[in-house]
């Protein structure tokens, strides 16, 4: 439609070619989130798969927009990296206006949801998945999901990618067990879900980060790696 | 007092006979009404100090701020018309991220001083425009550069300073400011120092109330910009005004 001729003479034409966002490029893999009773924890491998080259292996998917939020993203990396350099310039500008108001978690995540949502429907999404972990204004913990076709929504549990199949049931089956868990039992959690995703994810790896938020503040931790045992894998059988 | 106008002073588009630019001249008077604003560069950052002057008992402590953060690694002092300088404050707010978004590095503080100051000057050449009515005073801190002091005039020349003071008290407060030592001293020492300035320079019979408005920037909070911290600065204004009561004494003593 837009390689008409007509099109190109009228008064409303864009000045810039149209873009339209095809295929993610440079990828991140699963982040998992899981809400716990006094804070959140959320973690995420350090890849940024270039296909199936497993080509960045130290770079940051979890990102501290203020003291009371983090986010993590999966999908294109240039996307959230887009994401995270809006967000750092927000906090600024709430910063320098010096009344001590910041944005929590949920005005964040809806934030995230407008402009993920307004993308999709101009056929240019933002290639990502955005896991929102955070401190509301009343310091109760919150955990949100939102994603490229704007999809929202908050769970005890979250997990993009290929942690919702592989992860997601762990974590749901540990909080079932302790639903007043921890945020150190959740962190255990973490790395045991990430060592599972390590097996199974030809996409993932063995060095990830950790972030946490409390009331008291948050803090991104790693990289860290879990022990594997590669050993079961060296006879395998039926799949020949 | 001022030479009068006298049909040259229209439009900031005129020259006079004698070549001056009156309108930007009164854009510098209306700066010269306006409560003191005082900065000092000291070893490892810049402080400065605001005297607000309080014209009603329904004021709000703490409201009306005339010291702004500028992307967190830059303060702004301001004096004159307020509500340009938030106009200015705002310009240099965009110009600071726009900055960091194409060289992903804060604007470091000549940069945008050159870029504010150019702003400014904008408003001076045209007759449909009238330039802004404020002094601006700027400082940062960083590892590397160390502090730094700029101020801008309504004309929109930028000049770098060590120490600095503009509005009512400006020339005692120059005098007061000349005799320290301030390279050699730290932000801490420079706080007190500065609020000793701005308690001098205030006219008791002239401008009943004032609240004085601290900030800091510097090595000690880590190149980010603040209002000084409530202890701090209680302190720095009970020593304030403890120096101005012993200058008193002297006075009554003689």
């Amino acid at each position: 439609m837009k390689d008409r001729v007509a099109d190109f003479w009228r008064e409303d034409a864009p000045v810039d070619p149209v873009k339209h966002t095809m295929r993610p490029i440079v990828t991140g893999t699963s982040v998992l989130g899981v809400k716990c009773v006094d804070g959140v924890v959320i973690a995420a491998d350090t890849l940024g798969s270039y296909g199936s080259l497993a080509r960045f292996r130290d770079i940051e998917r979890l990102m501290k927009v203020n003291d009371n939020v983090l986010i993590g993203g999966f999908g294109d990396y240039a996307d959230f990296q887009h994401i995270m350099k809006l967000l750092n310039q927000q906090t600024i500008d709430d910063a320098v206006i010096g009344d001590g108001v910041y944005r929590d978690a949920p005005s964040i995540h809806n934030w995230l949801r407008c402009v993920l949502y307004n993308r999709r429907t101009k056929f240019n999404p933002l290639w990502n998945t955005i896991i929102v972990a955070g401190n509301t204004y009343t310091g109760e913990p919150y955990l949100g999901y939102v994603d490229k076709i704007g999809v929202s929504f908050e769970d005890r549990s979250v997990a993009t990618g290929f942690g919702a199949y592989i992860a997601q049931p762990m974590m749901r089956r540990a909080l079932e067990e302790n639903p007043n868990m921890t945020c150190v039992q959740a962190r255990e959690l973490m790395a045991r879900c990430l060592k599972v995703l390590f097996y199974r994810d030809c996409r993932a790896l063995n060095r990830f980060h950790i972030g946490v938020v409390t009331r008291a503040g948050c803090e991104i931790s790693g990289p860290l790696s879990t022990d594997t045992d590669w050993s079961i894998g060296a006879n395998p059988s039926g799949y020949e | 007092m001022s030479s009068i106008g006298s049909g040259y002073d229209l439009s900031a588009g005129q020259f006079s006979p004698d070549g001056r630019v009156f309108q930007v001249e009164y854009a510098i008077k209306a700066v010269e009404n306006s409560g003191s604003v005082i900065a000092i560069r000291g070893s490892d950052g810049v402080v400065f100090g605001v005297e607000k002057i309080i014209t009603s008992t329904l004021y709000e402590e703490g409201s009306n701020r005339r010291v702004y953060s500028i992307d967190s690694h830059i303060g702004a002092a301001v004096a004159g018309l307020l509500s340009d300088a938030r106009a200015a404050v705002n310009r240099a707010r965009d110009e600071a991220a726009n900055f960091k978004d194409t060289y992903q590095v804060p604007i470091p503080l000549k940069t945008l001083c050159e870029r504010l100051g150019h702003y400014m000057h904008y408003f001076t050449v045209y007759g449909s425009l009238r330039p802004f009515g404020v002094s601006i005073l700027l400082g940062s801190w960083d590892e590397v550069n160390g502090p730094k002091l700029m101020e801008i005039d309504p004309a929109g020349a930028t000049r770098g300073y060590y120490g600095c003071a503009v509005g009512k008290g400006r020339q005692n407060a120059k005098t007061e400011i000349e005799k320290l030592d301030m390279s050699k001293m730290t932000c801490r020492e420079l706080v007190r120092e500065v609020a000793k300035v701005v308690y001098s320079v205030h006219d008791e019979v002239k401008d009943k109330h004032f609240e004085l408005e601290l900030s800091w920037i510097g090595k000690e909070t880590n190149g980010q910009h603040q209002l000084v911290p409530k202890e701090i600065y209680e302190e720095a204004k009970k020593y304030a005004e403890e120096s101005l009561n012993d200058s008193d004494d002297e006075d009554t003593d003689m």
